[in-house]
């Protein structure tokens, strides 16, 4: 833990917070689009290090958080079948429906089963050739390419009793969304280090130039975070908007290739609906023809389905980085990771959960400025 | 569960014409599918996501990382579903239980 105590002890970060505080000549808001981002910002209080002119938002960078409810409800109708075995990640089992969980499911008897890589779904298939066995498919761009993988090989192998319920989304459209909305006051982007990973960053590019808008594309590490947001007010405060790469030693400008190339061998662009955000052009995969056989929204026909979403929650506004999680009424008393009303209390990355774990009880407007370059309370 | 997980790759094997290999993560070993980081070889450090190598990593570099991700409570998809007892740890290699 060399590192962290490092971190701890002020040095290196407190020595890049300073040059932040020396760079900005005005207020900036930036965003900070991955969950796992957000986590860190909290966990080691980032937020409270900068100056109090660069104001960090949280973004929609939880795939947890953006499944829609139609498709959770969607996935509880099908894992409610007999002879259905439902496979999912461990985050998704808790994230509240219309009328309760997976668990939920589960507890009453439907036959719902964590796994670990989608390939342990496959396995599950062929292991039981007498049942369905339908995976939840979510995620962003990093995620993608093991699901594709799942349904390649299920094909390949004939695995005729697998399918994916499919609702992945991407992250540049949801960028292009916040940007576009009414009322936005994003101006500089960190970027979503491992999404990068395997995507690369070309796609920023047209973004960043499109929109006027620096992107620094940034790991999760504390110095990482600090790093990015210099680089991103280095270049609001010089006026240029371009794609930096601040997480070279992970990131590449084209990615993994052949990660992307079985991605889009198996998933083709197009609409998705967000949890809190709504429809976004262009903005998630779906399974290609080619593989229809394994895509669960065709095999099971579900009916229409009747949302409801708690009148409470302001998860959709936090997602759009209007609103921060203390600002909701519900926050930390009628609404706890032990009994979330919104998705963004449930998953290891939504916001709401990291500010819960880390005592982020008061709101944002109420907070003691912290001189530039001190360490994290 | 967007963020990969640096591992130890500790061996390596082709499972019906798939790339897999065993990665240590801290104390836990998982069976890993290697084919989107097809040179990578034991003894390499590996990014690791939902069962997916997708990138090499030093192991300076893997070290630092794994103790921040395990710091801020982000390893939790290697043993979620184990809660359940549902695969072994790192049992036979996948598609082969029969043989």
């Amino acid at each position: 833990m060399k590192y962290l105590d490092e971190y701890r002890d002020g040095g290196v970060a407190a020595s890049i917070a300073k040059t932040i505080a020396e760079t900005v000549t005005r207020p900036w808001v930036l965003m900070e689009v991955c969950g796992g981002q957000t986590h860190s910002i909290v966990r080691y209080g980032i937020d409270r290090m900068i100056p109090p002119e660069v104001e960090l938002v949280h973004g929609p960078g939880c795939p947890v958080c953006v499944t829609s409810l139609e498709m959770i409800d969607k996935a509880h109708a099908i894992a409610s079948r007999p002879g259905v075995i439902f496979t999912s990640f461990g985050d998704m089992l808790r994230v509240p429906g219309s009328r309760g969980d997976l668990l939920t499911l589960k507890s009453r008897g439907a036959d719902v089963r964590v796994v670990y890589s989608p390939l342990d779904a496959v396995r599950i298939a062929s292991q039981n050739p007498g049942k369905e066995v339908v995976f939840f498919g979510i995620g962003f761009e990093t995620t993608a390419p093991a699901n594709a993988m799942a349904v390649f090989r299920a094909r390949k192998e004939g695995v005729a009793n697998f399918s994916m319920l499919l609702s992945h989304v991407l992250v540049p459209p949801a960028m292009a969304a916040i940007l576009q909305a009414p009322g936005n006051r994003v101006q500089g982007f960190l970027g979503p280090g491992h999404v990068c990973a395997i995507m690369g960053y070309r796609e920023y590019e047209s973004l960043a130039e499109r929109y006027r808008v620096p992107i620094v594309i940034t790991g999760f590490e504390p110095i990482d975070l600090l790093e990015g947001i210099l680089m991103t007010v280095r270049q609001l405060e010089s006026g240029r908007a371009v794609v930096e790469n601040q997480y070279a030693r992970a990131v590449t400008r084209d990615g993994n290739p052949a990660a992307r190339a079985l991605v889009l061998e198996v998933f083709e662009v197009g609409d998705r609906k967000w949890r809190g955000v709504g429809s976004i052009p262009k903005s998630g995969y779906k399974i290609r023809y080619e593989y229809r056989m394994h895509d669960a929204e065709k095999r099971f026909q579900v009916e229409e389905i009747a949302t409801e979403e708690s009148s409470l929650c302001i998860s959709g506004q936090i997602l759009r980085g209007l609103k921060k999680p203390s600002d909701c009424a519900a926050f930390g008393n009628v609404c706890t990771p032990q009994k979330p009303l919104g998705a963004t209390m449930v998953s290891a990355e939504g916001a709401c959960a990291a500010y819960y774990q880390y005592g982020r009880f008061l709101s944002s407007a109420s907070l003691p400025a912290v001189p530039a370059g001190a360490p994290p309370a | 569960m967007c963020l990969g997980i640096p591992g130890e790759l500790l061996e390596v094997r082709d499972v019906k014409g798939l790339k897999f290999g065993k990665v240590r993560f801290g104390g836990i070993t998982r069976d890993v599918c290697l084919e989107y980081a097809a040179d990578a070889a034991p003894g390499d450090y590996v990014v690791v996501h939902v069962g997916f190598a997708i990138s090499k990593i030093d192991k300076d570099e893997a070290a630092r990382s794994f103790a921040v991700l395990e710091d801020l409570g982000q390893t939790s998809e290697l043993t979620a579903d184990m809660a359940e007892q549902l695969l072994p740890r790192s049992g036979p290699w996948p598609g082969e239980e029969d043989s």
